[in-house]
């Protein structure tokens, strides 16, 4: 599955986006935040905070619940600051 | 100048372009509003050099076009029309300009605000400051959540 990467989580893993197999037992946003943070020390340093982490499916905003199965992209970011 | 009304650019954003051609397409509107989001020149007290902005290509137009259409529903809207810079901006340059043309103007003046509210929490745009003590991310203000408030 491909997920990208914006703003400091971006800088903190130091990729924009990359291609992960996702075990069959993360199933939502919130799973996946907590399967990604296991990964390594960048993972641990990016995802350290995962309340203040936002998320996107196939360019949509989603909740912590929401299940995964399906999706072709999925984002994480800070909180918005546009405008 | 592109006739599209949700538009990002890396291009300085020219205003007065803008508004004529938001009044263009407004038809016989008796109310142009127009909004524009400028660079300060300092971020939380601290003296900056420049806004670097980021954004979600796709999603970005689509947050702001689905916005721009609820307006639509809520407001008998003659025209509207978004403009969003990215990349480096400097300050007095603009961020973000927004124009909105109705018959009367308390609707465009609301529905003004109402894509503006929605633009700055739910549209993924991120700035970063460049030429503070520290280059820093900008942290989002709960101000701007809590405006939606008034919408719902």
């Amino acid at each position: 599955m491909k997920i990208v990467y914006f703003a400091w989580l971006r800088e903190r893993l130091n990729k924009t986006e990359e291609d992960v197999e996702i075990p069959a037992s993360v199933q939502t946003i919130g799973d996946l935040m907590q399967w990604l943070k296991s990964r390594g020390e960048e993972y641990e340093y990016a995802f350290d905070n995962p309340k203040v982490i936002r998320a996107a499916i196939d360019k949509t905003h989603v909740q912590p619940g929401a299940k995964i199965a399906g999706a072709s992209e999925i984002a994480f970011f800070p909180p918005m600051t546009g405008g | 100048m592109s006739g599209e009304t949700v538009r990002i650019t890396l291009e300085p954003i020219e205003t007065d372009k803008e508004s004529k051609a938001a009044a263009a397409s407004a038809g016989n509107a008796g109310a142009l509003v127009t909004f524009s989001g400028i660079c300060r020149a300092d971020e939380k007290g601290e003296e900056i050099s420049a806004l670097f902005l980021e954004h979600y290509p796709g999603m970005a137009e689509q947050e702001i076009s689905a916005h721009v259409e609820e307006a639509k529903r809520r407001w008998p809207l003659l025209a509207a029309r978004v403009v969003h810079r990215v990349g480096r901006i400097e300050p007095g340059e603009t961020i973000v300009f927004v124009a909105t043309a109705s018959a009367h103007r308390e609707t465009a003046f609301q529905a003004a605000e109402f894509i503006m509210d929605y633009l700055k929490s739910s549209a993924p745009f991120w700035k970063r400051t460049e030429g503070g003590k520290r280059e820093a991310w900008v942290e989002a203000n709960e101000k701007d959540e809590r405006a939606l408030d008034r919408w719902k």
